[in-house]
């Protein structure tokens, strides 16, 4: 069954529109719309945000993927994003993506069998400052160790999920795009 | 001469940790706002002669003069755009996701001056995706700054009459190359992040088809001080021809890593040791990434050199980037590189730390990102990625370090944008300066091989953290952990 917006969800996407000389513009916001309400950005959700914004379908498609935080398959209710460029990878970040990954039973791009965590291997996230470091929703987990990694995992489980539960699917075969 | 880091003062860094103060009332009470009531009765190019005046310099990374940049718009153009990069993505630095968290309304003043300077009647903030809090924070002032009448409302004070403006904050999805103006105007449109040809630059042809001035978070959040102290006051703090203050972002091995304002007259090694605490453990440094990853790094004789942007491009004890010994690398028109002032990232690295297994994790970076549009930079950075990685895990072959210099300076100049060059210039940087490393790499696996141990140097069969971590900092090579 397609996918539609909730009211509440249409409301905001005529208000972005409005933000822009051209519908196009809203592309990115309104895909991140999609993604907390679908929980994922399936090709239905795709076809969704195409309809919402007369575009052709492959603009979106080529948009959704290029992108990495738009997920191409559903993920757990908590994505934690673990930065292992250069200033976290001096003071340990390696070894808090692999205490994670250990403690999840995951490796990197997983998500856990029970649904809580996706474990995502990040690009630098600008708090090298406060290496080595992760970004869960709102909140930032700073000048990690290890320990306070596992430890920082009862408190992301006890805060909203980042999106809705997912919604939708692929269409036949064309899995495999993206992220 | 730059005054003193004592009697510097903090502009842009005013409010970073007074709680509440990204609130719009909290702010007023603190002054914010206040140069809005001077600069909207001057003359529009009265407040581009103050920017120009001032020598402030673009604190995005290439240090381009803004009040330059400014002048680069048509006369007669009808809607002009100012779109606020802030994408930060550069590794090493942090400036900017503080900035908007601690004085969201420092920028939106800015952002209001500079659209009146320019004729500007709609900006963006472009913010990057990863950047949730902020995002919040941000959107959260600007709509107090629309319910208190700075934004959506006509300024009728103003020398433009019934001039008003508005702001839309535009979030990213992840994409590092948006952080290039041009990628990051196509992003804004609703396309991938493609970087476009220049010319036209975007200050003739930008957003949506129209003159476009793009600024960094940090260059915008100095024009109000601009505006309330004058030009002259701004050019006086710094050095040469940058004005005004910088920030850095210092990471890696210090022992007081953190966020400062300082003067443009500091050199590495005071900023080491008088501002950060020096090197934990007593080590000595090794080497320093002076802005970003992008930038050749300097190594431990070079560390005198202010941080200022001319000094790190002229300065002779600054060593010439090199294609091979006794070779320069020309980045175009016979011009050779020492380093750039970058985006104030700057990173430290001691005595232990194993230099090519950072180099490889810098490369695996700009593969990553690299966004497949132009073929030098899609499959090159791939292969320094490979060949670097290999190198990393003592599995290089014979040849490898030449082979590094010959991928890179075929990439060097061959592409649309710099992400190309991003990845060329700390490759050459550390092969240049840090040869000896990467050769002792090879000399370590030709013993392997003697001993018929080709191939063995990785025991596959281990978890990636039942390995061996590499250096007594317990930096590990990244790629030895990648999974398939």
């Amino acid at each position: 069954m397609p996918l539609t917006f909730s009211a509440e969800s249409k409301q905001k996407i005529e208000a972005l529109k409005g933000r822009y000389p051209d519908k196009q513009a809203a592309c990115l916001p309104v895909l991140h719309l999609a993604q907390d309400e679908f929980g994922w950005v399936s090709d239905e959700a795709i076809d969704a945000v195409a309809a919402a914004l007369d575009l052709p379908t492959a603009h979106v498609f080529g948009v959704a993927t290029f992108y990495t935080m738009y997920h191409r398959h559903p993920t757990g209710k908590h994505t934690l994003m673990v930065c292992t460029n250069v200033s976290c990878m001096l003071r340990g970040g390696y070894d808090v993506l692999h205490a994670l990954e250990k403690k999840l039973g995951v490796k990197a791009g997983g998500t856990s069998a029970d649904g809580e965590f996706t474990l995502v291997e990040e690009e630098c996230l600008a708090a090298c400052a406060n290496a080595p470091c992760i970004i869960s929703g709102h909140k930032y987990f700073l000048d990690l160790t290890p320990e306070s990694a596992v430890k920082a995992l009862d408190e992301i489980k006890q805060m909203p999920p980042d999106h809705a539960p997912a919604r939708g699917q692929n269409h036949g075969s064309s899995d495999g795009h993206g992220h | 001469m730059p005054v003193s880091r004592a009697e510097m003062p903090k502009i842009v860094t005013r409010f970073v940790g007074v709680e509440g103060a990204n609130r719009i009332d909290e702010a007023k009470k603190r002054g914010a706002y206040s140069a809005l009531n001077k600069g909207l009765l001057m003359q529009p190019s009265a407040i581009v002669d103050e920017v120009k005046k001032s020598n402030l310099r673009g604190r995005g990374g290439a240090g381009f003069p803004t009040g330059l940049k400014w002048t680069f718009l048509p006369k007669d153009a009808k809607q002009v755009y100012l779109v606020i990069n802030a994408d930060e993505s550069e590794p090493g630095t942090c400036k900017d996701r503080e900035l908007l968290y601690w004085d969201p309304h420092l920028l939106i003043e800015g952002i209001i001056l500079s659209c009146y300077a320019m004729g500007s009647d709609h900006a963006y903030i472009y913010i990057r995706g990863e950047m949730i809090r902020e995002h919040a924070v941000l959107q959260r002032a600007v709509d107090e700054a629309y319910a208190a009448g700075h934004l959506g409302k006509a300024l009728t004070t103003s020398a433009r009459g019934q001039w008003k403006v508005d702001l839309t904050v535009h979030r990213g999805a992840g994409a590092y190359i948006c952080g290039e103006e041009t990628a990051l105007l196509n992003s804004l449109e609703g396309k991938r992040g493609w970087p476009r040809l220049k010319p036209p630059f975007p200050a003739v042809k930008g957003a949506f088809g129209q003159p476009t001035i793009v600024n960094n978070v940090e260059t915008i959040m100095n024009i109000p001080s601009i505006i309330e102290k004058g030009g002259e006051w701004f050019a006086g703090l710094g050095m040469g021809r940058s004005g005004g203050t910088r920030i850095v972002c210092v990471s890696g091995h210090v022992n007081k890593p953190g966020v400062f304002e300082l003067p443009l007259g500091i050199t590495f090694n005071e900023l080491i040791n008088d501002v950060c605490g020096g090197v934990p453990n007593g080590k000595k440094v090794k080497a320093v990434i002076p802005g970003g990853s992008s930038m050749p790094p300097l190594d431990a004789s070079e560390l005198d050199v202010p941080i200022e942007f001319d000094a790190l491009m002229t300065d002779e004890r600054i060593k010439v980037v090199e294609v091979r010994p006794g070779v320069p690398f020309d980045i175009g028109g016979g011009k050779s590189l020492r380093t750039m002032a970058g985006s104030g990232g700057i990173v430290v690295m001691d005595e232990d730390t194993d230099l090519v297994a950072v180099c490889a994790r810098i490369m695996q970076f700009y593969a990553h990102e690299s966004c497949g549009q132009c073929t030098p930079c899609r499959e090159g950075t791939g292969w320094l990625s490979k060949v670097c990685g290999r190198l990393a895990r003592g599995q290089g072959k014979p040849g490898d370090v030449a082979l590094l210099a010959s991928i890179a300076h075929g990439i060097g100049g061959n592409t649309i944008c710099p992400l190309g060059d991003a990845a060329v210039w700390p490759m050459l940087g550390f092969l240049t300066k840090f040869r000896g490393e990467f050769e002792a790499k090879m000399k370590a696996d030709r013993q392997h091989s003697a001993a018929g141990l080709t191939g063995a140097s990785v025991d596959s069969t281990l978890r990636p953290d039942e390995r061996t971590p590499v250096g007594a900092t317990g930096v590990r090579h990244p790629l030895l952990e990648r999974r398939p």
